[in-house]
């Protein structure tokens, strides 16, 4: 029982470097595998231009997508397990969409109003996107943990959830009907998604935060195995159920909030990740999930970032794009293949 | 030996509005012994359910105490709660991809420490919990691979690791095919004889209740809850009147100490 779960983990770390390698290695610009290596050891001789490229702009790149994945990975875990929902996913408590309001607000409002558009403000900008964004985010955290300690249900709970997502939607259309074309397409070139418009000491701020941030998700194994059997049955055994919504919601939340301000907001990672992990682990015990989303989200995010910037396309494609595009199939494979175990038990 | 374990004085059960209490049943006395199988029959809607949850402390009494072990139920935390009482519901747990070894495991959680690593003494009583169960071959099964029968008996196991001297099972015998109905009904009187726990049940399966429990309840929205043993209710009419005030009649016969209820025909 254990040595598949061992060996599985080794194995998704040795992709994991694999993939963080090819990141740098590839690219717009085509630098050798072995200089790309000199250059990550820290070898001086090497071209500066490729330094320069790899250090300041693929390995930052590469390790938002780690951390960055890492956390949705996490949060759509431990969404899916408060709710006992498998649909439910960092994107659906309108958390996403409360960053987007905030960001929305920041964009196109100081455009219309204040007359400056902030799409041309660069590092000013970015920070003030950075800011409107996790203010979006935890006001509607707030506001979900509030309801949470109010109503009983998860499906109320999720489904009040998903109402202020609209709401936020639906304030963010009216803006945008009254902004200028510019700060509309810098506000949409937000929500596509992107592991690289974060850069220097935001990055280092961003990776920072995460890395506090993630392993605090192993405080959290115990009550979220306990949440598995249900409110009553995990109440029966010791747990305060309103305590475990109030962490697990605010961890989770705050988790979106951080990663949708440095990289807009991502679909489909939060969501399938723990699927995919489940399946390939066999297990629904959160000791072994926390661990192995982590990975795997990082895992996810890393092939995904890679495909989003194969050679002989310019820039990079919108990191959305790509997650679903090449994050479905592989899902709805793997729990094609063990609905078919299941039924040959 | 039968020691009074709950103690259940002027209880009124029900739900507490923002202005109003809706009571479903009010003023009960009664005292639940251990090593006995106590099981509570009634009408839908006359709450059994609401007293489980009242008893297993899901739900706070409206009015009067209920004692158990002692203590008053108000008086213990949310850790010795656990520890006190185990229960099994009827809501259908949605597990995927959990054994059966990993799930009642997670019955000793009361006793694990911070992230629930299982010691070399919980997986002793999980083992111990799974052949008291007689579920030995189900072991290494997935929870979503067992019918409702194994199922059933898997919770119980949940409830046995979990080492409380209190059981309380919501309708364990539902959705179950006879032979496992008789099957789940002698192994919950069996453990009362064996561990000395109080086991107590609802369930809809009068014949089966009134042939194997020591102990039995009767609820009405009316008569509030009668209590004794099957042949003390047979014999003082309470089982008679009971049925008949819903217009039904009953021959009740006693064949060698055990009830045969038979529908009386026009």
């Amino acid at each position: 029982m254990r040595r598949p779960v061992i060996s599985n983990m080794l194995i998704i770390t040795a992709l994991i470097m694999v993939l963080f390698l090819l990141n740098v290695a590839l690219g717009s610009v085509s630098i050798p595998t072995r200089a790309a290596w000199n250059i990550l050891l820290g070898a001086a001789d090497q071209d500066p231009i490729w330094t320069n490229i790899i250090l300041k702009s693929r390995v930052p790149q590469t390790l938002v997508a780690i951390v960055a994945g890492a956390g949705l990975a996490i949060s759509g875990l431990h969404m899916q397990t408060v709710f006992r929902n498998p649909l439910a996913g960092p994107s659906v408590l309108g958390i996403c969409s409360g960053a987007s309001l905030g960001v929305a607000f920041v964009v196109l409002l100081s455009g219309s109003i204040g007359g400056v558009a902030l799409s041309r403000m660069g590092f000013a900008g970015d920070i003030a996107l950075t800011v409107g964004a996790i203010a979006g985010a935890l006001a509607v955290m707030a506001l979900i943990v509030y309801v949470s300690q109010r109503v009983k249900g998860n499906v109320t709970l999720l489904i009040i959830g998903v109402m202020i997502g609209y709401v936020a939607n639906a304030i963010i259309g009216v803006l945008k009907y009254f902004s200028v074309e510019e700060d509309i397409r810098a506000y949409v070139v937000w929500g596509l998604g992107s592991f690289s418009r974060v850069s220097g000491n935001q990055m280092s701020l961003f990776v920072t935060m995460m890395c506090i941030l993630l392993p605090l998700s192993f405080l959290l194994v115990k009550t979220l195995n306990l949440l598995l059997l249900g409110d009553q049955y995990a109440r029966n055994l010791g747990l305060n159920i309103k305590r475990a919504r109030l962490l697990v919601i605010s961890y989770s939340g705050i988790l979106v909030a951080v990663v949708t301000a440095y990289c807009g907001p991502i679909n489909f990672l939060g969501l399938a990740v723990p699927h995919l992990c489940r399946a390939v682990f066999r297990t629904s015990d959160h000791r072994i999930l926390t661990p192995a989303c982590v990975l795997m989200g990082a895992l996810f995010a890393l092939a995904c970032s890679l495909i989003a910037r194969m050679p002989g396309i310019e820039g990079a494609l919108p990191v959305n794009s790509v997650t679903a595009l090449v994050g479905a199939p592989v899902v709805i494979s793997v729990l094609f293949r063990r609905r078919k175990e299941d039924t040959a038990e | 030996m039968k020691q009074p374990t709950i103690k259940i004085e002027s209880l009124s059960t029900g739900y507490r509005g923002k202005n109003n209490v809706t009571i479903v049943a009010r003023d009960i006395n009664a005292t639940i012994h251990g090593g006995e199988l106590t099981c509570l029959l009634g009408p839908n809607g006359a709450g059994k359910s609401t007293l489980l949850r009242t008893l297993s402390a899901f739900l706070p009494p409206v009015e009067g105490s209920i004692t158990i072990m002692g203590r008053n139920l108000n008086d213990y935390s949310d850790k010795e709660l656990a520890k006190a009482i185990g229960v099994v519901l009827t809501e259908k747990t949605d597990l995927r991809n959990m054994s059966v070894e990993d799930l009642i495991g997670l019955g000793r959680s009361p006793y694990t420490g911070f992230w629930g690593n299982l010691h070399d003494e919980d997986r002793q009583k999980v083992a111990e919990a799974i052949e008291m169960v007689g579920i030995e071959p189900l072991r290494e099964r997935m929870i979503q691979t067992l019918s409702d029968g194994e199922r059933q008996k898997v919770m119980i196991a949940k409830a046995l690791a979990q080492e409380t001297p209190v059981i309380f099972l919501d309708e364990p015998t539902a959705f179950l095919d006879f032979p496992s109905k008789v099957e789940i009904m002698q192994l919950l009187r069996d453990l009362t004889r064996t561990t000395g726990k109080t086991i107590f049940l609802s369930t809809h399966d009068l014949e089966l209740a009134l042939q194997i429990a020591d102990t039995i309840w009767l609820m009405d929205k009316q008569k509030g809850v009668m209590i004794g043993t099957p042949q003390e209710l047979a014999g003082n009419g309470s089982l008679n009147s009971f049925f008949s005030q819903r217009g039904i009649s009953f021959d009740i016969h006693d064949v060698e100490g055990s009830l045969c209820i038979i529908p009386r025909t026009k």
